[in-house]
């Protein structure tokens, strides 16, 4: 790689962090968040969910093992624009099929290293996450300032629309698998551990693009329904959660993070935005019903509101909620600020995560989540 | 599950003496968990050999017992104090043995003791390595192919499947003692044979070799909801085949992808539920083959270690105190991040800096010994740093070592440096980054070094732009658990280097508007600087706390209790150089900086400090220097009218020769430019000096600098006295009878308080002299003295204007915290206002500290006492009478006085008439009595059988010889005057290497006789400091 360029992180509220430019070398502008992740990198920036995003890593060495196709979470980077402390380009790793800054550099994203990640998370955390931007130096502070105003807002924003696929895929089922479970998935930006882990348990899982109509699902072979994580607001997505309303009680219903936004805004729960996120790969998420604790993986900006409104549940017990549906259970809840983990409905077959039980990256705790899923459609 | 309400009493078993594998980080442990449990409403009782340890205070535990930890007096205070409960994981190797041999033997059924924070069969399947691999396969988790033998048969038959080169570990020992890597068959026997010795159960594990695969660690915690949390991933840069604690270590891992990662956690969790560990904390320890990603189990530890305490300090998570609160019943959810204040414990700590561990080794005190770095520890100490990079940390932790000699790089080539990394060595790393510095490429290094190139690359950076990995400006980030995504309520700070903000560096300190005092720690463990000085850093903390101004602690021990968050008012992890102590001081702008707690350490910066305009606390710089420099220290004694060893200084070999004849043989030799004492000798002619001066001829190129002699005390009682000094009045805080004579290092000899046979005259004397010392010198705060009465006359050997090794131990036997008081002064306070008792020493108990010697642990060198100081650590035994206290003394350092046997008794003319007295009592119990020529004439005179057997000179089968083939077990020898070492010497050193206790005066040869009788009665009574000390100001 050529010499350095310097380059620096403006925020829309004037902060500034400066930094060497170490990726592509043209500006991203769009929210700045933070991940707490220590390693995982690659499959962080092809999460889907981070689409309209520049991460921050907390983590300082970014890039020590490499990118491999193996840890890709979908066919391409989401992410705008990477902020990290001190990135490297280990190219040489046992697994490394190419260098992680090469490799941003040709996907065509821009990248800044030695900034003070830790200086700028304290002051998002404080602030709450914010509009900003990633920039050449020899962009002028002004033009950058007219640039992250141009962006709009995170709330409100129908990011679904930009990483749905154009038509349905069909992946599996694995190679000598007997009783198929066909699983039909609105596709809001889908990880790939999700499809793998479902594959791997023995379901053929069908993507369709998010404009899909209850119609067409209801049409299909499926046993379930799955409703995917993705981008964005879920408050942007109604006629997403009307298909969804429409497919309750249908069939078995199980969603991820978005999904599990839509299947709650579909029984008539609400959603809200966070201060700054849960990105990270360990927070503690109790399973109400088991009394267990997973460290689980975590990546959403938006969260579930109780009936009685707010996102604090102080409740310790799988309280039941009054829902269009009938009764649902609380089922998880964050340790760290209590909000709302997961959800299931009592009186049909439909359960929620907020977290990411596939893990990519993160821990594999709450794997588990996939065998009860398929084995309550399979006994349904 | 909350608190247990079914428990009262608990008691805790602590490590004993510091050992190589078992240093200050289970003081750091036992104090936490002493804390929390007494938070939590429980009864602590404390059992804990080791006197310099701040557990061992009497405020940390209900009762508190400095006696041996063996089952025999372990069980008898059982008997006394009735806890409900033993909790065993936080002592190391040791208590947890003990904790199995409590078990085994009934004791723990039979009163009613239920054993919490690890089960029995737990134990039994970590630390017995065939059921533990039994547990692995049914887990279906992979270890190298092994094999378990107990004979050498057994061994060598399985060394065909095994293949060489072969790793041997002995089960049950600390740091891997008494194991090592067969490359060959004769080597193969050669360990196999020291294994099946050093394993208490005979048992030795023989492993497929996976040298060169990745180490990594990881600390896993776990409920009794089966709730299970990583605490921390360590990655040894040294590939396996250097031991953890020998291996230069980073967190969080590095190099592993987040797949690879996710099954190294997974396979942890697997672990933990195996082996049963029901509730607190293990290290699992894996090897991992970087090209394959195949995974195996090397092994792992039920109980808070080594790398626990480096990854409560990496992480801010204190695995200590959890894991007590675990073992009493609370679940991680119930349990409080103290850092975040944000519950619960039941999460996984995410760091956003890099944190390296360097050891400390001391192959420069153990002429001879095999410097090879291998599955057997061999470091005295380590230092820990944290870094916004790893190059950061990685040199942060090196300069943090404070090596007393740099190894000599510059004379070797670059090929000659790369070829020296075949086997890795203590110096490896220094020879590594020069050899990057100078060009060596990263493939030549990996090729033989098989780091991982990460690593390198990272080194070759730092070896060649050092300016850029320290680019920007120093800033202080906290330590915070959570990589900043919660504030921090926890003043724990590192520095960093970081582009500045507009304002100048973006500190996160909030040192608040109070006064602050900062303490300087003592920096890495090592021979002659351990724990004792930590110790006293603590108590500084503890009392500027008290004083209402904010304590600030300096140090960069990951071990100790100085370095736990918790111990002061902020604690900065930084190294103890000028450079990074000043870069503190500019952000804290202290009341004032105290130097006098840490050893050498923190009076190596004194000087710095003070011309950087800091103000010292307590004693001057320049008391200091006059009682280091010995013409300004000399002048003063003569002034005073004190004694000292004739002495001359000598700039040359022929100026040397010269100035030996006036003060006279035999001489006591040393180099100036060795630090730290090194290089000590005694000599008895013209020659033998010519021949020292040749072997310690200053390194090629530097001048050779002053040559210190003086004339050496034959036979002499040497004497340490510890006193407290405000400038005006002087109290003693104890006067310490050496049990070895002048010659052996204080540090190295036992000692007794109050002393055994000096006569009140001479103690009169030595007290006078100490006031007259401790105020000639303008001491402010502590003064160490030592004297070697000889003749009935009085030496002043040296006096060190600092806390000394001994202040705990003192403290302890009398029950006034030294330091504290100290400290008191140094604040402002005057003697006259501590109220102390008019005499520190009270008549009614009797303290004996014994040194540890490591040895065992150092093939090659010879197990030699000398003015050098060798040993690790101590012990302490008290109680109502000299022979008692000096037996359990004896038995907490291992080598207690047998029951029956053979003792062999040779002393001077002078003591040959009182000898028989010890004849006698051990004869009436039964022991066999063997002596050389004189004094067996002397002894069987008085009608007592006894076998006479040859002097060294007289011929094999001779004293050594016996010794030798174990067939002595108690030597009491006292020293004959005569010239050149004599076969007195040789027999006290042959003992020592066995472990046979030696007795070198005619005192202490009673001592150990009346003891020796009786303890045939009966166990000696244990007595906690509480029941000892009622009364006397704490
Ligand atoms: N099969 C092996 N091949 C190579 N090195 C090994 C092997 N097993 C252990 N070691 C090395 O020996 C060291 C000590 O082994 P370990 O089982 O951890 O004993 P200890 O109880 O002393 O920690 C390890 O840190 C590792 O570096
Ligand atoms: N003149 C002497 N005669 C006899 N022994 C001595 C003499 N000087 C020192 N020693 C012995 O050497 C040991 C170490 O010497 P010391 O001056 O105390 O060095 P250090 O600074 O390492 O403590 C002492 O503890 C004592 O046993
Ligand atoms: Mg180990
Ligand atoms: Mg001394």
């Amino acid at each position: 790689m050529s010499a350095p360029m310097t380059a620096y992180v403006l925020l829309e509220d004037g902060t500034r962090f400066d930094g060497l430019a170490c990726g592509a070398d043209h500006h991203a502008v769009g929210e700045v968040v933070f991940t707490t992740g220590m390693s995982g990198y690659q499959e962080s920036v092809t999460d889907p969910s981070f689409a309209g995003q520049l991460i921050t890593f907390t983590y300082p060495h970014i890039g020590n093992y490499g990118v491999s196709e193996a840890a890709m979470e979908s066919d391409r980077i989401h992410s705008r624009a990477v902020i990290m402390r001190a990135a490297r380009n280990t190219e040489d790793a046992p697994t490394a099929e190419r260098g992680w800054l090469d490799w941003l550099v040709d996907c065509g994203v821009p990248a800044i290293t030695d900034v003070d990640t830790r200086a700028l998370v304290r002051h998002i955390r404080q602030a709450g996450s914010m509009r900003g931007g990633v920039f050449p130096a020899a962009v002028a502070e002004s033009e950058a300032r007219e640039l992250i105003a141009a962006e709009p807002p995170m709330a409100g924003r129908n990011l679904a629309r930009e990483v749905t696929p154009a038509e349905a895929t069909v992946h599996g089922p694995a190679p000598g698998t007997t009783d198929i479970v066909r699983v039909h998935a609105i596709d809001c930006g889908v990880k790939g551990s999700i499809v793998r882990h479902l594959v791997a348990r023995g379901a053929q899982v069908t993507l369709h693009p998010c404009t899909v109509t209850a119609e067409d699902l209801l049409a299909t072979d499926a046993d379930a329904f799955f409703l995917a994580n993705g981008p964005g607001d879920p408050a942007a997505l109604d006629d997403v959660v009307d298909t969804v309303r429409e497919l309750i009680g249908k069939r078995p219903v199980w969603g991820i993070c978005l999904g599990h936004q839509l299947l709650c805004r579909a029984v008539g729960l609400g959603t809200t935005k966070l201060p700054f996120g849960h990105r990270g790969a360990n927070h503690p998420v109790k399973d109400l019903r088991t009394g267990r604790i997973e460290i689980t993986s975590q990546n959403h900006g938006f969260a579930v509101t109780a009936p009685q409104g707010g996102v604090r549940i102080e409740a310790d017990e799988p309280v039941r909620w009054n829902t269009d549906f009938g009764e649902a259970a609380l089922t998880h809840v964050n340790l760290y600020d209590r909000t709302v983990e997961g959800l299931e409905l009592l009186e049909v077959e439909s359960a929620t995560v907020q977290y990411h039980p596939e893990a990519g990256p993160g821990p594999n705790d709450a794997l588990y989540q996939f065998d009860r899923f398929l084995e309550a459609v399979r006994n349904a | 599950m909350p608190r247990r309400n079914d428990l009262k009493r608990i008691m805790i078993l602590g490590s004993g003496p510091i050992v190589i594998g078992q240093a200050a980080e289970f003081d750091y442990s036992g104090v936490q968990a002493c804390k929390v449990l007494r938070e939590e409403g429980y009864e602590v009782v404390l059992v804990n050999s080791n006197p310099a340890t701040i557990m061992t205070d009497p405020e940390f535990a209900d009762a508190t017992y400095v006696e041996p930890l063996l089952p025999g007096p372990v069980a008898r205070i059982i008997e006394k104090e009735r806890p409900d409960a033993l909790l065993p994981t936080l002592g190391g190797q040791t208590a947890l043995n003990l904790a199995k041999a409590l078990h085994e033997d009934g004791t723990l059924e039979r009163l009613g003791v239920e054993l919490i924070g690890a089960r029995y069969e737990a134990i039994c399947c970590a630390e017995d390595r065939d059921l533990f691999r039994e547990a692995m396969e049914t887990a279906g988790l992979r270890m190298p192919i092994s094999a378990i033998a107990t004979t050498l048969d057994e061994a060598m038959a399985e060394m065909e499947r095994i293949g060489l080169p072969a790793i041997i570990r002995p089960a049950f020992t600390l740091g891997g003692r008494g194991g090592g890597i067969a490359r060959t068959e004769e080597e193969y026997r050669h360990i196999v044979a020291t294994g099946l010795e050093a394993s208490p159960i005979s048992q030795i594990l023989l492993d497929q070799s996976v040298l060169g695969w990745g180490e990594f660690e990881l600390e896993v915690m776990r409920d009794h909801n089966d709730n299970v949390v990583i605490v921390c991933s360590i990655e040894n840069v040294d590939p396996m085949g250097v031991h953890t604690g020998d291996s230069v270590t980073v967190a969080p891992q590095q190099t592993l992808t987040d797949h690879l990662y996710q099954q190294l956690r997974d396979q942890a969790i697997t672990v933990i539920r195996a082996v049963g560990v029901e509730t607190g904390g293990s290290n699992v320890q894996f090897a991992v083959n970087p090209e394959t990603e195949e995974i195996l189990v090397i092994e792992m530890n039920p109980r808070v270690s080594r790398s626990s305490a480096l990854a409560s300090k990496a992480t801010g998570f204190p695995i200590a105190k959890i894991a007590a609160r675990l073992a009493v019943g609370y679940s991680l959810e119930e349990i409080d991040n103290d850092i975040t204040q944000l519950p619960p414990a039941s999460f996984e700590p995410t760091i956003d800096y890099v944190v390296v561990k360097w050891p400390r080794f001391a192959f420069e005190k153990f002429t001879g010994a095999n410097a090879v770095l291998s599955t057997h520890m061999k470091s005295v100490g380590e230092a820990m740093a944290f870094g916004r990079t790893f190059q950061q940390a990685f040199a942060k932790a090196m300069r943090s070592r404070e090596l007393d000699t740099r190894p000599d790089l510059a004379s070797r080539t670059t090929e000659e440096l790369v070829a020296s990394l075949e086997r890795p060595t203590s110096e490896r790393f220094d020879a590594l980054v020069e050899a990057l510095r100078r060009g060596a490429s990263v493939d030549e290094i990996h090729a033989v070094t098989k780091i991982d190139p990460w690593f390198l690359t990272e080194l070759h950076a730092l070896a060649t732009a050092p300016e850029e990995t320290f680019a920007g400006v120093r800033t202080f980030k906290s330590v915070d658990t959570c990589a900043a995504e919660f504030p921090a309520s926890t003043p724990y700070f590192y520095s960093g280097w970081e582009r500045p903000g507009p304002d100048g560096p973006r500190h996160e300190v909030d040192r608040g508007t109070n006064r602050s005092v900062v303490i300087l720690g003592a920096g890495p463990n090592r021979i002659g600087q351990g724990i004792e000085f930590d110790y006293c850093c603590v108590h500084a903390a503890m009392t500027v706390r008290d004083s209402g101004r904010d304590a600030v602690m300096i140090n960069c021990n990951p071990e100790t209790v100085s370095t736990d968050y918790d111990t002061s008012d902020r604690l900065y992890f930084e190294p103890l150089t000028l450079e990074d102590v000043l870069g503190v001081l500019e952000v804290e702008k202290p009341e004032g900086v105290i130097v006098q707690f840490g050893g050498q350490t923190p009076l190596k910066l004194a000087a710095g400090l003070v011309e950087a305009g800091i103000p010292l606390l307590g004693t001057s710089v320049d008391a200091i220097d006059l009682a280091e420099d010995r013409g300004r220290f000399g002048a003063l004694l003569a002034r005073l009218g004190h004694e000292a060893p004739p002495y001359a200084t000598a700039h040359s070999v022929d100026e040397a020769l010269a100035a030996a004849e006036g003060v006279g043989f035999p001489l006591l030799v040393r180099p100036s430019y060795v630090l730290g004492g090194r290089a000590m000798e005694i000599v008895y002619s013209a020659d033998g000096l010519r021949d020292y001066l040749d072997r310690h001829a200053p390194p090629t190129g530097e001048a050779r600098g002053e040559i210190f002699l003086d004339r050496f005390l034959e036979n002499a009682i040497e004497v340490d006295v510890d006193a407290l000094c405000d400038g005006e009045e002087v109290w003693i805080g104890g006067i310490m009878q050496h049990v070895e004579e002048a010659g052996i290092h204080s540090g190295d000899s036992a000692c007794v308080l109050p002393p055994h046979s000096l006569g009140g005259d001479m103690l009169d004397l030595i007290r006078e002299q100490t006031r007259a010392l401790a105020l000639g010198l303008g001491v402010v705060g502590l003064l160490n003295v030592q004297y070697a009465v000889l003749g009935g006359r009085l030496f002043v050997i040296e006096a060190n204007p600092r806390a000394s090794r001994t202040v705990p131990f003192v403290s302890k036997a009398i029950g006034v915290p030294l330091a504290k008081m100290a400290c008191r002064i140094m604040l402002g306070e005057r003697i006259a206002e501590l109220g102390l008792p008019s005499e520190a020493m009270r008549g009614d108990h009797v303290s004996v500290k014994e040194a540890v010697l490591p040895f065992d642990r150092f093939d090659g060198s010879d197990a030699l006492l000398g003015p050098e100081m060798r040993s690790t650590g101590e012990v302490m035994g008290i109680a109502r009478d000299f022979p008692t206290a000096f037996a359990k003394a004896q038995a907490a350092a291992g080598a207690a006085l047998p029951q029956e046997g053979t003792v062999f008794i040779t002393v001077c003319d002078a003591d040959k008439p009182a000898a028989f007295a010890i004849a006698q009592t051990l004869h009436d119990h039964g022991f066999r009595i063997v002596a050389t020529g004189g004094t067996a004439a002397a002894i069987a005179r008085m009608g007592i059988p006894v076998v006479t057997i040859n002097k060294i000179g007289e011929g094999s089968p001779h004293v050594v010889d016996w010794i030798e083939r174990g067939d002595v077990q108690l030597v009491v020898n006292t020293p004959t005057g005569s010239g050149a070492r004599t076969d007195g010497w040789e027999i006290r050193r042959a003992a020592i290497a066995r472990g046979i206790p030696c007795l070198t005066t005619l005192s202490g040869g009673l001592a150990a006789a009346r003891a020796i009788a009786a303890a045939r009665t009966r166990d000696p009574e244990p007595l906690s400091l509480q029941e000892i000390h009622v009364g006397t100001p704490a």
